[in-house]
């Protein structure tokens, strides 16, 4: 579904990314881990197409398509959704709006009916429950005054309203208490099917007894350093980082 | 300057083609006026830069022109007046075409007992006792040659009287239509509303043109809200970018009045929009909501004072703008806060989008305060459109112009939304939607 290779990418022509591999099929959930500042946001990013960042070397392929050469929004209709680590607040628009024209610009873009009021309505009162958010938060401005918890179940909400193929959670976890957390990871395990995929970008293992990863892969310095099972989370839990910033990953990669 | 001369002396030659034209009217009071006026008006300049009240706005591009009266008889197609409404909205209509009254476009519903809508020029003749007691009272002419040339040449305007104790449900729709004529056209609406004590009433002032031309506007609005009034006034400015439109609002407001104002404003190559009220008594309010959105060469000026002279009154302003390609955009925000006017509570804040790196604001506001109990408060603000969001909103696959146009009428909503006709929100909306999605 996904392949990136030896992808480098920076913003202000500082690199920030310094050849990065990863493949990623259809049913598979692979979670990125590694330091502050060793370059997973960038990552997430450069993934959803943020103009800001500039990509000078490597290639992604999604679906068969080169992903680098697609709009945002684009890449959002081909099925690609990023859960932003910090969900943007927009006053004055919606969640409704938000969600509604998403929806059938997306739709139209697949060539699909857009969908009546009625439809909509249904269809977002059932995905609200799996978030457990209020039908007031739908008249309320996206994101605006929203606690860290809901602002991020607000991205799991949108998430399943449409059910990306590939979804990019970019630290969903962080700062979530273990209510909001479990919710957090059902909404996300509700999309596990055989023909979509995950990638968890995260700074701590605890979201990953909640989303059981495939393949977990550390990110360091630009670079993925190692890559493994889920066991490989675990181990980080239990050692941190250090060992990576201490320049002891042949150690570990020899293990 | 030597323009601005000649161009007055052109003003002051076409007094007497005008004078010929009144049929008869010449011996009436109201005459009298226009005289003074006239003899005003070739006593002021146009204002030039160097006068700090139009520091931003060179008038030199209206001075370039020779604009005279319209004397032709001109109608306007249904159509073009039923694209104009609001839908689904039941409402009284006064249709004004190059600055006379049409009476067969227009369309006078239901209205209350003793509350008349009409023409000034026929009340002139009828020499209706409330238009002479009010008209020019409030917008001094001694001072503003644009009023002097307005009061020089009055004709015909929208007049509008609630009697006292009168609730007018439906909203009054005045169309000011500037249609296509053989020469250049200056058209000077001159309107007066007078609510008095205990009345309701909405009225909707709306200026276009029928083809997209080269005329000036110079309108004078007055309005009276008596004791325990409430106004609900809404201006939209749709007219053609080629235009130049000047327009002045005096507004008297008496104890317990309530007067609000929507100005939307998108079209015309220079508008300059004075907006005056007086708070003369204690426990009155105004709102003055404003939108302007601006695009190509255009210029908005907006000058606006709010005169507390009296203890208990609330004032809130709020001016958007939304600028793209080289427009300009002038706001100008005065508020006085007299000696006896304690517990005031005033509030002004002017935000601005500019979307092209070649557009600019000038924006000023200004608070005089002589009392010492009061709560006044002013912001402005100018930025960008907020780039986050929109990528935000593309990455969930809201193309590009979707985006954009979501983002702006978010930015708008404020005063969109407190406009509490529905069907004129509706319209605003479909307007804010039309003028960046081309």
């Amino acid at each position: 579904m996904l392949e990136i290779k030896n992808l480098h990418a920076g913003i202000e022509g500082n690199e920030i990314l310094k050849g990065i591999n990863l493949k990623v099929n259809a049913g598979e959930v692979h979670a990125i881990m590694g330091p502050n500042g060793s370059g997973k946001s960038t990552l997430a990013q450069v993934l959803a197409g943020r103009e800001e960042y500039e990509v000078t070397k490597g290639e992604i392929t999604y679906n068969g398509k080169n992903l680098l050469e697609l709009a945002p929004e684009d890449r959002a209709r081909e099925g690609l959704f990023l859960a932003f680590q910090y969900p943007v607040e927009i006053p004055g628009v919606s969640n409704t709006n938000l969600l509604k024209t998403a929806l059938n610009e997306i739709r139209k873009y697949r060539g699909e009916e857009e969908l009546d009021t009625m439809e909509f309505l249904s269809l977002i009162k059932e995905k609200m429950k799996l978030v457990d958010l209020d039908q007031k938060f739908l008249s309320r401005s996206v994101n605006e005054g929203f606690s860290g918890g809901e602002k991020k179940r607000n991205e799991i909400f949108q998430l399943a309203v449409l059910q990306p193929m590939l979804a990019i959670l970019d630290e969903t976890d962080s700062g979530l208490d273990i209510d909001a957390l479990k919710i957090v990871a059902n909404g996300v395990n509700t999309l596990r099917s055989k023909d979509k995929a995950i990638i968890v970008v995260t700074h701590y293992q605890r979201l990953l007894n909640y989303i059981i990863p495939d393949f977990v892969h550390v990110l360091y310095q630009g670079k993925i350093v190692k890559s493994g099972g889920k066991e490989l989370a675990f181990k980080l839990e239990d050692i941190g980082y250090d060992w990576v910033k201490n320049g002891k990953q042949e150690e570990m990669v020899t293990q | 300057m030597d323009k601005a001369i000649d161009i007055k002396d052109w003003y002051i030659s076409n007094f007497g083609e005008f004078e010929k034209r009144l049929n008869g009217g010449k011996e009436s009071l109201i005459h009298e006026k226009r005289k003074a006026a006239l003899s005003n008006f070739s006593r002021l300049d146009f204002p030039s830069i160097k006068d700090e009240e139009w520091k931003y706005t060179s008038l030199a591009p209206l001075l370039k022109y020779n604009f005279s009266p319209s004397y032709e008889k001109k109608s306007v197609s249904k159509d073009f007046i039923s694209s104009l409404l609001f839908d689904e909205l039941e409402h009284s209509l006064m249709v004004f075409v190059s600055g006379k009254f049409s009476g067969e476009s227009s369309n006078l519903l239901n209205l209350p007992e003793g509350v008349i809508i009409g023409s000034i020029a026929e009340e002139l003749n009828n020499n209706n006792q409330i238009v002479s007691k009010h008209l020019g009272k409030y917008a001094d002419h001694q001072n503003n040659v644009f009023t002097a040339l307005s009061t020089a040449f009055t004709q015909d305007g929208a007049f509008i009287y609630v009697p006292s104790g009168i609730i007018v449900e439906d909203p009054i729709h005045i169309i000011f239509i500037t249609s296509l004529d053989n020469g250049k056209i200056i058209t000077q609406p001159r309107n007066l509303f007078v609510a008095e004590k205990n009345s309701q009433v909405t009225i909707i002032e709306h200026y276009v043109s029928s083809e997209e031309t080269i005329y000036f506007t110079n309108t004078v609005t007055e309005i009276v809200a008596e004791e325990n009034a409430v106004v609900d006034h809404i201006k939209l400015q749709e007219e053609s970018k080629k235009a130049f439109h000047i327009a002045r609002m005096e507004v008297d407001q008496e104890r317990n009045s309530n007067f609000s104002s929507h100005l939307i404003s998108t079209g015309a190559d220079l508008t300059r929009n004075d907006f005056n009220s007086k708070l003369n008594d204690e426990g009155s309010e105004c709102t003055l909501n404003g939108l302007f959105m601006i695009d190509g060469t255009q210029l908005f000026d907006a000058h606006t004072l709010m005169d507390h002279a009296k203890p208990h009154c609330n004032s809130h302003e709020h001016y958007k703008g939304i600028l793209d390609d080289k427009s300009r955009g002038v706001f100008n925000g005065k508020v006085i806060v007299r000696k006896d006017a304690q517990k005031t509570n005033a509030f002004q804040e002017n935000n601005n989008i500019l979307l092209s790196d070649e557009a600019l604001v000038n924006t000023k506001p200004q608070l005089e305060i002589f009392a010492d109990d009061v709560k006044c408060s002013h912001g402005a603000t100018i930025g960008q459109m907020d780039e986050e969001a929109k990528f935000y909103l593309k990455s969930r696959g809201i193309g590009e112009d979707s985006s954009k146009a979501i983002l702006l009428h978010a930015f708008a909503s404020d005063v969109v939304t407190s406009i509490k006709i529905e069907s004129v929100r509706n319209y605003i909306e479909k307007l804010i939607t039309e003028k960046f999605n081309q």
